[in-house]
């Protein structure tokens, strides 16, 4: 069966929604449909917590703004786009506000913000300790009363039709029946978030899989800084549950497994009884994390079911403090991992957090494949550069979210054009290939899950938090076998009704293809900026490295790594200032 | 503490089954292991097949509402060890209808909630004007019923829903409250419109159960009857002011 | 608007009945239909006051008479029932008055401990006047 719409929007996240509603606003009596494999007010989105950048205080300006956020990239921001982006923010989150996303307030009604690590200036909304919730439920019950924005909940996109050099729309799996489905479209934005779940230990839902990332490098789009992976240095491992900043800007401590505040060996000061900014355990992210793993190196973590953890200790500030100050952080605890961190310590390892690479696109969303576009998560624009600021996700899935969705209406508007026949033979060979190959193939014994373990631990090994050349180059290898044996997994799971197995191993797929991305840009990158550390090569070298790398995917399945001179507009590159 | 525990997990095959059987698996008893933890050890070591919804596992996507020993749960906030030593029992969220295993059809209620107009009712002010003032006390008011995630678990225990599923239900039922009560909207006369049907807001007998199971304390019971309370004034007005309206 | 094809999704679909006895499968419901119930033990106790007053109205004969008739052990033993069935009723909804009627003094919720309490209070002090006018002191 074959349906069609104006434009296809592949991801109901907050990036999603509001390029839809967007694209409805632009050009009136236009037909979207968002095509999201879980439903909308599900998407990972919900998690964020912190808030969302955007300057609107009197003592705070844009150039403020944007001067944090590209320093914070380490230089590797496009300075064009990130000036775009601080000034649309405010705007944006102001149109949430006009549509009802609870902000939180001054006593006087106007709107409250707060100071966020990295940012100077207190610039920060936030709808309590939920904002990514509230954003993204604002945005979705918004997205209800447009007539043209048209749902396909929990329907997974498999691939994307393009030919002739423009893309013409999906094909894509309904879960609930099976059914596989051929959606023609004039354009499509993917707004599918973050790979998160190529590595074992993440903040990232279980949803976060990359899948729009592999749909557009296979269909011709590269990737960009796909080796800038931002990790987190406190989350608990197993579930990868975020513990704030706030715990150790409270007075919490880092413990080895002697009890030992372990910082103190790293450069980071020197201990005491209370919090110090900017020294011990309210040092850089970054360094904190590469903190743990000298620590593991040297066998003085605390070895659990989940791999080498440390102490997070909170004791010593009693229930009282915890309480006021920490409730959130003691209610996760509590409820989601069994644990109380007024009488036990909480383990903590570094997770990661986020991808600051991804589809290549231009400040209006548009990747060099015609008629596609890409914002989010998903998309590297790029403002957040080597490492992305706390609270710029936010503001970002806004900002371009609405671009993306703007620039696809008038691309259709102008530009869209009927459906190729080439284009729908090769929806008939993909659902072949889905029926034949995936659902109905008996292969060997590999299980799903066994390849997917095999590549988050030769992630975290080769391409975590430090890498090398030489861990580089054997990851790329194991990726290689693994992409051999994914053929070779059967699905115990042959139904038609659901088939979550069937996902499972499309996911995969599409994790190893952006894993693949990452090695493979990491390698070249003999440098260390931002999120990338290589301790074969650990300055920062502007003279071959102030270049974004684009990856992209040969005929033969191989990726090649090319360079992208970054814009630099008002700001010549300087010493990083370490955000906290 | 025993090393494993039993779960037995409603299997629901649409098409082969007529109704739900039941399978019994062994998964790892550990402190820090909730149910979903032994589902998925389940589908990743034992069986790819069994089917269930899950994504954050941190109690915010609303995706892995389950019944757990004949209670609606977020399985993803309920631990193993609270069990033991077993059996645990899993099943689908009553009051939906089965797709599979532990899916449940919730369209139904995605259907509803577009009835009621969960979104600002009003003529949207420019950018330029900044934002609509709420104090801290307006924000207050409606805050409650805003945390909604839409997990489903107040459908599964209200009675009135699972013998009239035409009832609009709590979760629906406390967002139209939430923006009723919200300070710049001005459409709370064109939900009453929707919600003032029998199968509305008076299908709602006080039950109570949605708010007891609601892991948000939303409270939706409380906010269908303030509704209704509103509603019968309303209605009062309108009967002794014909002309006054609203 | 959500796209999907009800035709072919419905099919298949394990459509759960609820049983008859849906009430008695959490004590939380079993104590709502008992509360339900208590609505037929108000209306007798109201029909029961009602024959009582035009007992008093039609003279000294009929009042004796409803006087035998309310000592008759069935009617004691259904109006001790009846009493149940009203303490509980009123208990039950002192309990959720809080949630169906949030009060503000000063921009401030009132807590929900106290207009229950408040409700205790408002029992008694009724009762009191009650038992003054019976009694007599």
């Amino acid at each position: 069966m074959t349906t069609s719409h104006d434009i296809i929007v592949v991801g109901g996240g907050g990036a999603g929604l509001r390029a839809a509603i967007a694209a409805a606003e632009t050009i009136p009596g236009i037909d979207v449909a968002v095509v999201s494999k879980v439903y909308p007010m599900r998407s990972h989105t919900v998690s964020a917590e912190g808030g969302a950048a955007g300057a609107i205080a009197e003592d705070d300006s844009l150039d403020e703004h944007a001067y944090d956020t590209i320093s914070g990239g380490d230089w590797l921001c496009d300075q064009d786009a990130v000036e775009i982006f601080v000034k649309d923010a405010p705007k944006e989150l102001l149109r949430l506000e006009h549509w009802g996303c609870p902000w939180s307030r001054q006593p006087d009604g106007r709107i409250a913000v707060r100071p966020f690590g990295g940012m100077k200036k207190q610039r920060t909304w936030f709808a309590a300790d939920k904002t990514g919730f509230h954003l993204l439920h604002t945005l979705f019950q918004t997205s209800l009363k447009y007539d043209g924005v048209h749902r396909y909940d929990e329907w997974y996109v498999s691939k994307l039709l393009v030919d002739d050099g423009r893309v013409q729309g999906v094909v894509a799996v309904e879960l609930t029946t099976g059914r596989i489905e051929t959606i023609t479209a004039k354009a499509v934005i993917l707004t599918t978030g973050g790979c998160g779940r190529v590595f074992p230990f993440t903040t990232n839902a279980a949803i976060k899989t990359g899948d729009g990332m592999a749909l557009a490098y296979r269909a011709g789009a590269p990737l960009k800084d796909m080796e800038f992976i931002q990790y987190h240095p406190t989350g608990l491992p197993f579930t990868g549950i975020l513990i704030t900043e706030a715990a150790r800007a409270e007075g919490g401590y880092l413990l080895n497994k002697d009890g030992y505040r372990y910082l103190q060996d790293y450069n980071l000061g020197t201990p005491t009884p209370t919090p110090v900014l900017r020294s011990m355990e309210l040092g850089p992210r970054d360094r904190l994390s590469q903190a743990f793993e000298h620590e593991v190196a040297k066998g003085r973590t605390i070895d659990t079911p989940y791999g080498p953890v440390v102490h997070l200790d909170l004791r010593h500030l009693g229930a009282k403090l915890i309480d006021t100050k920490l409730p959130f952080v003691r209610e996760l605890c509590l409820k989601y991992q069994n644990i109380d961190p007024v009488t036990e310590l909480v383990p903590v390892r570094p997770v990661v957090h986020y991808t600051m690479g991804g589809v290549h696109t231009d400040i209006d969303g548009a990747t060099p494949v015609d008629g596609l576009f890409a914002a989010g998560e998903v998309a590297c624009v790029s403002i957040n550069g080597a490492n992305r600021l706390g609270s710029n996700s936010l503001p970002e899935l806004l900002v371009f979210g609405t671009r993306a969705g703007r620039a696809a209406a008038w691309h259709v508007f102008r530009h869209g054009k009927e459906p190729t026949q080439a284009v729908l033979s090769q929806a008939a060979d993909e659902r072949r290939r889905l029926q034949k190959d995936v659902l109905e193939h008996d292969g060997g014994d590999e299980r799903i899950s066994a390849i997917r373990t095999s590549m988050q631990t030769t992630m975290e090994e080769s391409a975590g938090i430090y890498r090398s050349g030489d861990s580089l180059a054997k990851a790329a290898d194991t990726l290689g076998e693994l992409q051999e044996r994914l053929p070779r997994a059967a699905l115990d799971d042959r139904s038609l009704a659901f088939n979550t197995e069937l996902i499972a191993a499309l996911e995969l797929s599409a994790m190893l293809d952006v894993a693949e991305s990452i090695v493979a840009s990491a390698l070249r990158r003999e440098e260390s900026r931002g999120a990338h550390q290589r301790t074969d090569f650990p300055a920062r070298d502007d003279n071959r490295f102030l270049a974004h790398s684009l990856a992209v995917r040969e005929a033969d399945g191989s990726c090649r790594v090319d360079y992208l001179p970054v814009t630099i507009t008002r700001w010549a590159p300087g010493e990083r200032v370490y955000g906290r | 503490m025993a090393d494993t525990i039993a779960m037995e997990v409603a299997r629901y095959q649409p098409g082969e089954d007529g109704a739900p059987t039941m399978a019994r698996y062994d998964v790892p008893l550990r402190k820090d292991w909730v149910v979903l933890d032994g589902l998925n050890y389940i589908k990743d070591e034992i069986d790819g097949t069994v089917t269930f919804r899950w994504s954050c596992r941190m109690g915010i996507c609303g995706s892995c509402g389950m019944t757990v020993n004949g209670e609606p749960k977020l399985t993803c906030a309920t631990f193993l060890t609270d069990y033991a030593p077993g059996p645990v029992r899993v099943e689908p969220l009553a009051n939906f209808p089965v797709i599979r295993d532990l899916v449940v059809d919730i369209d139904d209620f995605l259907d509803k909630l577009s009835e009621v107009k969960p979104w600002i009712v009003r003529d949207e002010a420019p950018l330029s004007a900044g934002e609509y003032l709420q104090t801290p006390e307006q924000l207050e008011e409606y805050r409650q019923y805003s945390m909604c995630i839409n997990c489903m678990l107040c459908y599964s225990a209200c009675p009135v829903y699972g013998l009239d599923p035409e009832f609009v239900g709590p979760a629906a039922i406390a967002l139209a409250q939430r923006y009723n009560l919200d300070s710049r909207d001005e459409g709370a006369a064109e939900r009453l419109d929707v919600l003032i049907h029998p199968e509305g807001l008076w299908a709602c007998t006080f039950v109570g159960d949605c708010t007891r199971v609601c892991p948000k304390h939303v409270d939706p019971a409380g906010a269908i009857q303030r509704y209704k309370l509103t509603a019968a004034l309303d209605t009062l007005k309108h009967y002794v002011l014909p002309r006054g309206g609203r | 608007m959500s796209v999907r094809q009800t035709a072919t999704a419905v099919r298949g679909r394990y459509q759960p009945r609820i049983s008859l006895w849906w009430w008695l499968t959490k004590p939380s419901y079993l104590l709502f239909v008992l509360r339900e119930l208590s609505s037929v033990f108000i209306a007798w106790f109201i029909v029961f006051l009602l024959l009582f007053v035009r007992a008093v109205y039609q003279g000294e004969g009929q009042y004796e008479r409803f006087l035998d008739f309310a000592a008759n052990p069935f009617v004691v033993f259904v109006n001790l029932v009846a009493l149940a069935f009203v303490l509980l009723h009123t208990v039950t909804w002192f309990v959720l008055t809080p949630q169906a009627l949030p009060l503000h003094l000063r921009g401030r919720r009132v807590p929900g401990g106290l207009i229950i309490a408040s409700q205790y209070v408002g029992w008694l002090v009724v009762s009191a006047f009650v038992f003054w006018l019976v009694v007599g002191w």
